[in-house]
């Protein structure tokens, strides 16, 4: 995952964001604003095409929720899905809308927005307060409709097999092109830690992210040969290029398929050791992927990117339905949900600027001081784990006085749902994210106040080297097998076993194969990685023994540099045979 | 055709629920139905037109049916009005 700098004028460099090689001809995707263009059109018959599209699924949409909505929350709660759905519906207000279409020759998106707007207009002007909140529920309803027919114009635009080059991408774009032909995306902008690079890589797409120029160079149907191993892409290769890459795909789908035979086969070593392996998902449509790939539930779900598209904190009932949702589809196995984890890198509410936000206001203290918003979530969580197969993660956790006022709101939001007859699993278990220097250092007391802990190493080795991998000058420093590091993580799972706490890992250095038998040889309980991972790490652990890997760890342990420690695993690899897909490409 | 003025008397007032039960029954006749307020005219056949009438306890809203079954129409709408939108 480093840059190259090959010369060569076909070639276009970057980070290689998500593994995978892809051929296909590029699609230059410029993102059109989410602002509604005012823009003419000449097909009047096949925009209210789109609007009868949009409307339908959109009703489709509100009719899963409503149901749902309905079920869990009373019929009372549920009407404004109903009366959401009435509008979908809505004789007068269509009847004008396909007017305007016909007759102003607009887009449908520019309609609905102006037709819609004018009603809220009138809620607004209202003095009562509720009429400002109904027009906030016409405000949804219309950015559904909107989003319905963007998202019906941009799978129009892409026909066959293509690879999207574009400026920047959002993990949003990320899974609507995905469902698509897409092979694979090239963008201009953006690191290994953005979440599109992430979620990428768990639905097995290819990336190559950052060449700062690729939306320049390459032009509409140009043929691209896109190596995400190595972060490059060639721009109309020729014969010779094109040979030795699709002899390497051929290499890598049958490496492929011998992976998948152990999909159904336990993590286990050689010796006995099973290591449970789960996945880290960011949208609930990656679950498919997940169990494709033989994970063993979610061991972090971020609840940050599933609400992504809306601009406020979403209410209990929308996220109650999807964790619910989530823990059915990935019944009997679990899923950790993680709290909002808002600041930092991700965004922050209310345009709060924060001079160092890594260091700001973020996770359990962002939570802890907007009770209401961090109540929602509990609730919600509580009401989707009724199998008993929920769990939920505190993000950001510096000082045991945030678990304990956590336990509280916790035990608050139980005593309300009981008061309100709701069912929930009254042993919700609770854990948190080891990544704050501190917390590691407290690794044992904070294992006798939670039932695990997940080590998240991207924060982890951020903090406890004091670099930013993000930036280019430094990215060097951070190193997984720093010392430092590697004996911290020692720490954390020794001390939190020794309280029973089970011990896990869901950062990047979980997916990285290398790192793997030490992992498992420091005795970690559990490992989460994105879906893709998880066959190539299962089939590193099946060829392990327990025994070989702590002596691994044990030596890695006593060591002073990070070039002995690199030195050690890579001699251990070669030792034991292990071959990895990188070998291949 | 007809015109009629009603009260709202139950505590929330026209709120979601109530709207949606009004468009759909109006939804059952032929007649023309329109709901008047502080000079606004809504079509009650309207689900987003209704939403936007701010009716609290109290406050007097005069309606008008029109076509062939309007007597009916006007009968099944202002008795649900009356009845508090079963909500007493």
């Amino acid at each position: 995952m480093k840059r190259k700098n090959i010369p060569d004028s076909n070639i276009i460099n970057g980070i290689a964001a998500a593994p995978g090689i892809a051929i296909a001809k590029a699609y230059i995707y410029s993102k059109e604003k989410i602002e509604v263009s005012n823009e003419t059109i000449t097909d009047a018959d096949s925009a209210i095409e789109s609007l009868m599209y949009a409307l339908q699924r959109s009703k489709y949409e509100l009719n899963k929720i409503l149901s749902i909505a309905t079920e869990k929350m009373g019929e009372k709660r549920a009407a404004i899905f109903e009366a959401q759905i009435m509008i979908l519906d809505d004789p007068i207000l269509l009847n004008q809308l396909t007017r305007r279409i016909e007759k102003e020759k607009k887009s449908p998106e520019y309609v609905v927005n102006d037709e819609i707007t004018k009603y809220q207009e009138m809620m607004a002007a209202s003095d009562e307060l509720y009429m400002k909140e109904r027009s906030h529920d016409i405000e949804d309803i219309k950015n559904r409709i909107i989003r319905n027919l963007q998202k019906k114009k941009l799978q129009s635009n892409i026909k066959g097999e293509v690879i999207v080059v574009t400026h920047n991408i959002t993990p949003a774009d990320t899974i609507l092109l995905s469902r698509g032909n897409v092979k694979g995306y090239i963008t201009d902008i953006g690191g290994l830690t953005s979440h599109a690079a992430i979620v990428s890589r768990s639905l097995k797409i290819p990336a190559v992210v950052g060449t700062h120029d690729a939306t320049i160079r390459v032009q509409n149907g140009d043929l691209i040969i896109m190596d995400g191993f190595h972060g490059i892409a060639i721009l109309n290769p020729d014969e010779s290029e094109l040979a030795r890459y699709k002899d390497k795909i051929e290499k890598l789908e049958q490496f492929d398929k011998e992976l998948l035979v152990l999909k159904d086969e336990p993590a286990i070593t050689t010796d006995g050791r099973e290591i449970i392996i789960r996945g880290n998902i960011d949208i609930p449509d990656e679950i498919t992927h997940l169990i494709q790939n033989g994970g063993k539930g979610i061991g972090l779900l971020r609840t940050e990117q599933i609400f992504g598209d809306l601009t406020s904190f979403p209410n209990e009932e929308e996220q109650a339905l999807i964790y619910f949702e989530m823990a059915e589809k990935i019944y009997p196995e679990v899923v950790v949900i993680r709290a909002f984890d808002v600041g930092g890198d991700k965004f922050l509410p209310h345009d709060i600027k924060e001079p160092n936000p890594f260091l700001g206001w973020r996770g359990i203290r962002f939570l802890l001081d907007n009770e209401e918003i961090f109540k929602t979530q509990i609730r919600a969580v509580l009401k989707a784990s009724v199998h008993k197969n929920v769990k939920l993660m505190l993000p950001m956790v510096a000082s045991m006085s945030e678990v304990i006022n956590t336990k509280k709101l916790i035990q608050k939001c139980k005593d309300e749902l009981k008061e309100e007859k709701v069912k929930f699993d009254a042993h919700l278990k609770l854990g948190i994210m080891v990544e704050i220097p501190s917390a590691a250092v407290l690794a044992r007391e904070f294992a006798k106040e939670v039932d695990f802990l997940s080590i998240g190493t991207n924060d982890l080795i951020q903090f406890l080297l004091a670099v930013d991998r993000g930036n280019d000058i430094v990215s060097v420093h951070y190193q997984e097998f720093h010392p430092a590091v590697i004996r911290t993580i020692s720490h954390i799972i020794k001390d939190g076993q020794k309280h029973k706490a089970f011990v896990s890992m869901c950062g990047e250095m979980a997916g990285d194969t290398l790192a793997i038998p030490l992992l498992v040889g420091m005795g970690l309980d559990s490992i989460s990685v994105s879906s893709a991972s998880i066959p190539y790490i299962k089939r590193i652990i099946r060829t392990l023994s327990y025994k070989s890997a702590r002596q691994l760890a044990e030596e890695c342990l006593q060591l002073s540099t990070l070039d002995e420690i690199t030195e050690k695993i890579e001699h251990f690899f070669t030792e034991n045979l292990i071959k990895s897909a990188q070998d291949i490409v | 055709m007809i015109e009629r003025t009603v009260q709202i008397i139950n505590n929330a007032g026209l709120h979601t629920r109530p709207a949606a039960t009004i468009v759909k029954l109006a939804a059952k006749f032929k007649a023309e139905f329109f709901i008047n307020k502080d000079g606004l005219s809504i079509n009650g056949k309207s689900i987003i037109g209704v939403m936007t009438l701010a009716a609290e306890k109290g406050s007097k809203l005069s309606m008008t049916f029109d076509g062939e079954d309007e007597e009916k129409a006007a009968e099944e709408i202002l008795n649900y009005f009356n009845r508090g939108f079963d909500e007493l």
